[in-house]
Parts: structure tokens; C-alpha cells; sequence
């Protein structure tokens, strides 16, 4: 690979590289070394520990797929309301009328700027207090309705940001065959902008995914990260093998995501060369899309 | 309306929550300024190490880093990180668990600030005989950072937002309290509005100095 940030590397660089190779891997050996000593003193690589895990379903069936459904039906619960609800309120901060960009303006605006999980608290709170939901089912109502509000607010933006990357021209040309603005919106300027957002929807996806973790963690909802206590406890505290495994889950699940995003990116920019739409939160550029979208958990 | 609040630290909590953002960013700052400089680097190894640690940390939860260091690192192997008290010991998890997980974001923030360096820049750096270090240094950095305090600061607000996961370890920031209150106090709506209100104050400000700040700053091309 060669880089703009150094030359191409002659017999003396190549050794110097070397040198560094040399010292960095020593210095992650005495890390892992430092780790491994750690992990073992306190007795937990044992194979004891770990061997549930390789020798028998039971964890998989009894913890972790169960945890595993909830985190992915949360999400999906979450995204399949939030988008609808982030389309509307994007298209709605585009409108003409003052009165109606303006609410969806706050909005929006509110529910970016304040942390999800105190939205999930309020949530839980709330279904407690005004409704019969059972205390059952209760963390998860709240878990996907402040994954809900957080989320539709960073999909308005996704689509705010996705239709104004599309050249005036499109506009204009379909008010010069006399369409109306929702005529435009719905047949010219939402088609032409789905795929330019798609890849921004998609790695927020991981981001609601990471989100689900909250509610197992601070409102009791059995999901991935939640069924870390209990199996430990039942496999003799054996947490630092079973956080690997749930940390090596979300991984997968996410990277897959991630990859499918970045695959879909790449798929997008070099097909629909036509529209000028740049696929948005693209790489290349540090341009704006990419800036409106990430909300710094996204990034 | 509001003698709700009376009996309970509010500004204390939210100090809390300052503070916490506030080492995390430092932390963060640094640990993916290197990261950063790793990954552009002419090692492959380092850029190996950067690449598989983005990645990684990327698509962990930030919650199970943070609920790690607190079951892992500290109750089972009983790290501490130089504190004697139970709130000592779980800040600083909690300020290690954020640096952990917000420098992988820090870190892609400056990488793409990199990128929109022109190639002129490093190219007449290498002409002039300057060594890869100091062409990151002296020539590439100072101009990538210019152009990255909007993303930049968009990191630092959602680690604001963020450090409301430390409330999983309990330590006493804004949610933390936000919780006890809720299940003692009645006034649930107003109760809500007050640590809205407050995230918002936290936020908003920062979003509009620091893009304030980017426009002064950036490199007019």
C-alpha cells in the first residue's frame, strides 16, 4: 500500500519499520502477557469456565439466544416505528409552511440533544404510572419507545440531509412539468433519495442495535447484555467468558451491518452516477452530509 | 412547583456528569489522536492494531464496555486504578470505559480530517525531506484538525450524552439521580423536563460554540 504521508520505503526505512514492528510487538506482548496473567491469577481461563460454552448448548438455549431474540426484536420494533416517524418529521423540517417546519425543527432538534437513556427512564416511568402494560413487558415497551424518539429525530435528519443532496434541477424540472410539492416529494424526490440514504439507515441500525444494551443493563430488560449476570452466576462466575462471548455476538451481528453498509455504499456510488446524488455520510469528503447525519455515536 | 428538587443534589449530579465528560474527552482526544496516527502510518502492524481496534470497539456497546469494567475489571480482577472507595474506583471505570469507546470514534473523525488534507500538502512535505512523523506532526495534523472540530464536536456531545451509561455502575450522574428521583418522587413529567432541560444546556451550547469555532478555524480551499 502506498501512502501520500511517506516515500516509498528504501533499505533503511524498511529496517527502521522493522525496529518499530519489533517494539510495538513488544510492547503488546507484555500487555497480553499482563492480561493473561491477570485473567489467570483470578482463575479465569480455566477450562471450567469456559468449557459450557464449546461442550453443550445449554448456555446458548437457556441465556444467550433468548437475550439475542429480545435485543434484535427491540431493534427491529424500533427502526420498523422510527422510520415512518423520521420520514415524516424530515420532510416535515423541508416544508414551506413556517408552522410546520418549525415544530418539526424542535422536535427533532429536542430529542437529538438529550441522552436516550434518559429517555427510556421517563418512558418506563411513565408506562408505570399511566397505563396496565404488565411489569413483564414493561422494559421492553420503553426500551423501543425511547429507542423510538431518539432515533426517528436522527432519521429526519438522515433524510433532511438525503433530499437536499439532490441537485436543484430535479426540483425544477418537476415543477416545469406541473407537479405539485407533494407530487414532487413522493414521485421525483423521495425515490432518488432513499438510496443515497440507505447506508447512513443502515449503520444507524447498528447504532439502535448497541442502544438495546441499555435497557438490560439499567431497566431490566432480558436482552443480550442482561443475560451476562445469570449465566455467570450459574457457570461459577466465569464473567470474563461470558462477557467474550456476548461482546463477540454484538460484533458479529454489528459488523455484518457495518460491512453491509459499507458494501451497499460503494454499490450506490458507482451505480447511480446520473442523479448527482452523493450517497450520503459518504467517506470520501468529510462533506456535509456525513456531518448532519453522525451524531457521534453513529460516526 | 419545583420544591421537588429540595433534597436532592441536582447540580451535583450533573458536576458529575461534567466531569466525566470532560476527562473522557482529554482521554479520548489522546488515545485517538495515536490511534489515528497509527492507522495512517507506514508499520503495517500498528495499522493492523488501529484498523482491528476501530473496528472492534466500534460495534461493541458502549453499555457492555462500561458494565464490564465494572464486573470484569473491577469485581473480578480487581483492578482499581488507584482509588480506595467504591465512588472512585467506578468514575474512573467509568472515565476508562469511555476513553475505551469514544477514541475508536475520535479516531475515524480525524482519519477522514486526514483525507481532506490535499495531497499537495504531504507531498511537498516529503520533498522538503521531512520524516513520516514529522510530516504528520508539523504539516498534516494541525491542518486535519482544523477541519474536523465539527465532527469532533459532534463526538464530544454524544459523549455527554454517554456518560448517562455510567448511571449502569452507578455512579452519581445526572441519570443516576434522575432514576431515584422517579421512583420516590410523583411529579414524573416535571421531574423529566428538569434533566432534559439540563442535557440540553450541556449540548446545545457546546454544538453551537464549537461550530462557531469551526468556521473560524477551518482551512479556506
Amino acid at each position: 500500500m502506498t501512502s501520500v504521508l511517506y516515500d516509498a520505503q528504501g533499505p533503511r526505512a524498511k529496517q527502521r519499520n522493522i525496529v518499530y514492528t519489533v517494539l510495538f510487538l513488544l510492547v503488546a506482548a507484555a500487555v497480553v502477557w499482563w492480561v493473561y496473567d491477570g485473567l489467570a491469577a483470578k482463575h479465569q481461563l480455566d477450562w471450567i469456565k469456559w468449557k459450557p460454552f464449546f461442550t453443550s448448548s445449554q448456555p446458548w438455549q437457556t441465556y444467550i439466544w433468548p437475550g439475542l431474540q429480545n435485543t434484535l426484536k427491540a431493534a427491529a420494533f424500533a427502526l420498523v416505528i422510527a422510520l415512518p416517524l423520521g420520514a415524516l418529521f424530515g420532510i416535515g423540517r423541508l416544508s414551506d409552511h413556517r408552522w410546520v417546519r418549525m415544530p418539526a425543527g424542535v422536535v427533532v432538534e429536542f430529542f437529538r440533544a438529550i441522552p436516550v437513556l434518559i429517555l427510556m427512564i421517563t418512558a418506563n416511568a411513565a408506562y408505570s404510572e399511566y397505563t396496565t402494560i404488565s411489569s413483564d413487558s414493561r422494559p421492553m415497551y420503553a426500551v423501543v419507545t425511547g429507542l423510538v424518539l431518539y432515533n426517528a429525530s436522527v432519521l429526519a435528519e438522515i433524510v433532511r440531509a438525503g433530499i437536499q443532496s439532490l441537485p436543484n434541477g430535479q426540483t425544477d424540472a418537476a415543477k416545469a412539468i406541473g407537479m405539485r410539492k407533494g407530487q414532487t416529494m413522493l414521485y421525483v424526490l423521495l425515490p432518488q433519495s432513499v438510496t443515497a440514504m440507505l447506508p447512513a439507515i443502515v449503520s444507524q441500525i447498528v447504532v439502535i442495535v448497541k442502544d438495546t444494551a441499555l435497557g438490560g443493563a439499567v431497566l431490566t430488560f432480558p436482552e443480550l447484555l442482561a443475560s451476562v449476570r445469570p449465566m455467570s452466576a450459574n457457570y461459577g462466575a466465569n464473567t470474563i467468558a461470558c462477557f467474550t462471548i456476548v461482546a463477540l455476538i454484538y460484533i458479529v451481528v454489528n459488523f455484518a451491518l457495518t460491512s453491509f453498509a459499507g458494501w451497499l455504499e460503494g454499490r450506490l456510488r458507482r451505480g447511480k452516477k446520473s442523479t448527482g446524488a452523493a450517497p450520503a455520510g459518504g467517506l470520501e469528503t468529510i462533506g456535509a452530509p456525513a456531518l448532519i447525519i453522525d451524531d457521534g455515536r453513529a460516526v | 412547583m419545583f420544591d421537588f428538587l429540595e433534597g436532592y443534589d441536582l447540580l451535583g449530579a450533573f458536576w458529575v456528569t461534567v466531569q466525566l465528560a470532560v476527562y473522557s474527552a482529554l482521554g479520548s482526544l489522546i488515545w485517538g489522536t495515536l490511534l489515528a496516527g497509527m492507522k495512517v502510518s507506514p508499520v503495517p502492524l500498528m495499522r493492523g492494531f488501529a484498523t482491528a481496534y476501530v473496528n472492534v470497539i466500534r460495534n461493541i456497546p458502549l453499555t457492555v464496555i462500561i458494565v464490564f469494567s465494572s464486573l470484569g475489571l473491577f469485581q473480578t480482577l480487581n483492578i482499581q486504578l488507584g482509588a480506595s472507595d467504591f465512588t472512585d474506583i467506578n468514575f474512573r471505570l467509568a472515565v476508562l470505559a469511555l476513553v475505551v469507546y469514544t477514541s475508536a470514534f475520535v479516531c475515524e473523525a480525524l482519519r477522514s480530517g486526514i483525507n481532506t488534507v490535499p495531497v499537495g500538502q504531504a507531498e511537498a512535505a516529503r520533498a522538503l525531506g521531512l520524516s513520516f512523523t514529522q510530516v504528520l506532526r508539523l504539516i498534516i495534523l494541525p491542518q486535519a484538525f482544523r477541519s474536523v472540530v465539527n465532527p469532533l464536536a459532534n463526538v464530544l456531545i454524544a459523549l455527554t450524552k454517554n456518560t448517562t451509561v455510567a448511571a449502569a455502575i452507578g455512579v452519581a450522574e445526572a441519570a443516576y439521580l434522575m432514576k431515584g428521583m422517579i421512583e420516590k418522587e410523583a411529579q414524573l413529567i416535571l421531574i423529566s423536563a428538569v434533566f432534559a432541560f439540563g442535557f440540553i444546556c450541556l449540548t446545545l451550547p457546546t454544538g453551537l460554540i464549537l461550530g462557531w469555532v469551526s468556521k473560524k478555524v477551518a482551512v479556506k480551499r
